[in-house]
């Protein structure tokens, strides 16, 4: 981000906020006072700017603001420092040589005001003011930086703890069988959220630290069930899946119509889906197919009069693969 | 070779948010308009060519990890499937040239199946 792309963003609508980056957010979430250098070195008005260079070489500052009785009256930089040299003047006060037209911020202000500034006018350094008007701090785009760094810093942290966290839960939770359920109600014929509870499914998987490879399996077999109930199911059904350590186990429930013929339905490329559902690719006669290819075990229980049971097994331990236990 | 070239040789429209083209670099290709083939056929990182536009493509795409989608013969698909794509960060491309011709000149450019 530089500070020019929040000078051309000045309105934000419904369109471009989803434009916005996290660091131009932190830019309005941030405030100056969270970022400026609170220990500030400020000059008297009436001191001799031979003892200004003197302090500034000592003290490695290049700039400060300048007071008089305690009041901000000015700020000095390196440039009106080097106006002096240049004229050779340096028993002159610095009353002579600082800029003494106070552009200021407020410690309370967004940072993206600071950013403003320093976009339309030249200057390197900013007086920060409290509430009274008094001096609190000095701002440089240098602090802006390192303070959206640290904020940055700070998100990465969190996620990396949310994402430490989620993948140690069954570690970190005693019992002699921990399992986390996730359950999805999914509505007939809403084609709109499609795909929702899968990817969902997927985004869990990932949090909890499994292998990118088998939370793309789980989420295939799980999209394939999820399409099935949207496009064949009278009133809808519920996805169930139950996370555990060794491993991913599926229960898909609907409540009718039942599958009529069950060896048609696993034939590849056997469908019943309407006219209207395969116009929208929908109905490959693949759904069951797929989940068999991405699942360890399958067994689907169809019934006629109580809807259809389908279950799914996938092992993170290779070795424990075993049958199914039935219902 | 990346999404961007791909972009400037077949003239494609970007239709989701703007975003680092060249950046993304599709290993392999797959066309279908059957979704349950593409779930079956299409691997990860691959662009996947379809005259479908509706949410579910994101979807399919989404859950595949693919690296970006091509519709083509002008189809369009509707402000909230963009939406959604963006979301789910999936990059949208459309063509009003035909499947056929798109997979041609993409095999021309090097995209193999995979």
């Amino acid at each position: 981000m530089s500070p020019a792309d929040f000078d051309k963003r000045q309105i934000i609508n419904d369109n471009t906020v989803k434009n916005i980056t996290r660091v131009e957010e932190l830019g309005y979430e941030l405030t100056v006072d969270e970022v400026m250098t609170h220990t500030v070195k400020t000059f008297d008005v009436n001191i001799k700017m031979s003892e200004v260079l003197e302090i500034s070489r000592q003290e490695h500052i290049s700039g400060a603001p300048v007071t008089k009785d305690g009041a901000l009256v000015g700020v000095l930089s390196m440039e009106d420092l080097i106006r002096c040299l240049y004229v050779n003047d340096l028993d002159a006060p610095a009353s002579k040589y600082m800029t003494s037209e106070l552009i200021t911020v407020r410690a309370t202000d967004p940072v993206v005001e600071a950013l403003k500034i320093f976009v339309s006018t030249r200057v390197g350094r900013l007086p920060v003011l409290n509430k009274n008007g008094e001096l609190e701090g000095i701002l440089t785009k240098g602090d802006i930086t390192q303070g959206l760094l640290d904020a940055l810093q700070q998100d990465y942290a969190s996620e990396e703890l949310r994402k430490y966290r989620a993948s140690h839960l069954f570690e970190d939770i005693e019992s002699d069988r921990s399992s986390l359920i996730l359950r999805y109600n999914i509505k007939q014929g809403d084609f709109t959220n499609g795909g929702a509870a899968s990817s969902n499914i997927k985004k869990a998987l990932l949090r909890l630290g499994a292998a990118p490879q088998l939370a793309r399996r789980c989420g295939i077999a799980v999209y394939e069930a999820e399409m099935n109930l949207i496009i064949h199911t009278t009133n809808g059904g519920v996805i169930r899946v139950e996370i555990e350590p060794h491993m991913i186990s599926i229960r898909v429930v609907d409540d009718g119509p039942g599958i009529e013929d069950i060896a048609l339905a696993l034939k590849p490329g056997f469908s019943t889906a309407s006219e209207k559902v395969r116009e929208l690719g929908f109905g490959a006669g693949m759904g069951l197919v797929n989940i068999s290819r991405c699942v360890d075990e399958m067994v689907i229980k169809p019934s006629l009069e109580n809807g259809t049971l389908l279950k799914m097994r996938i092992y993170l331990d290779q070795s424990r693969i075993g049958a199914i236990e039935p219902d | 070779m990346n999404l961007e070239d791909i972009v400037q040789k077949l003239d494609l429209t970007l239709i989701t948010l703007s975003k680092d083209l060249t950046a993304l670099t599709p290993s392999n290709g797959y066309a279908s308009d059957l979704l349950s083939c593409v779930m079956a056929g299409a691997e990860e990182n691959g662009i996947w060519v379809t005259l479908q536009a509706h949410a579910n493509i994101v979807a399919v795409a989404a859950l595949l990890g693919l690296s970006a989608v091509i519709i083509t013969e002008g189809a369009q698909p509707d402000e909230a499937t963009i939406e959604k794509a963006n979301q789910e960060n999936i990059t949208l491309l459309t063509t009003s040239q035909s499947t056929f011709h798109i997979v041609g000149k993409l095999w021309e450019m090097g995209i193999r199946a995979f």
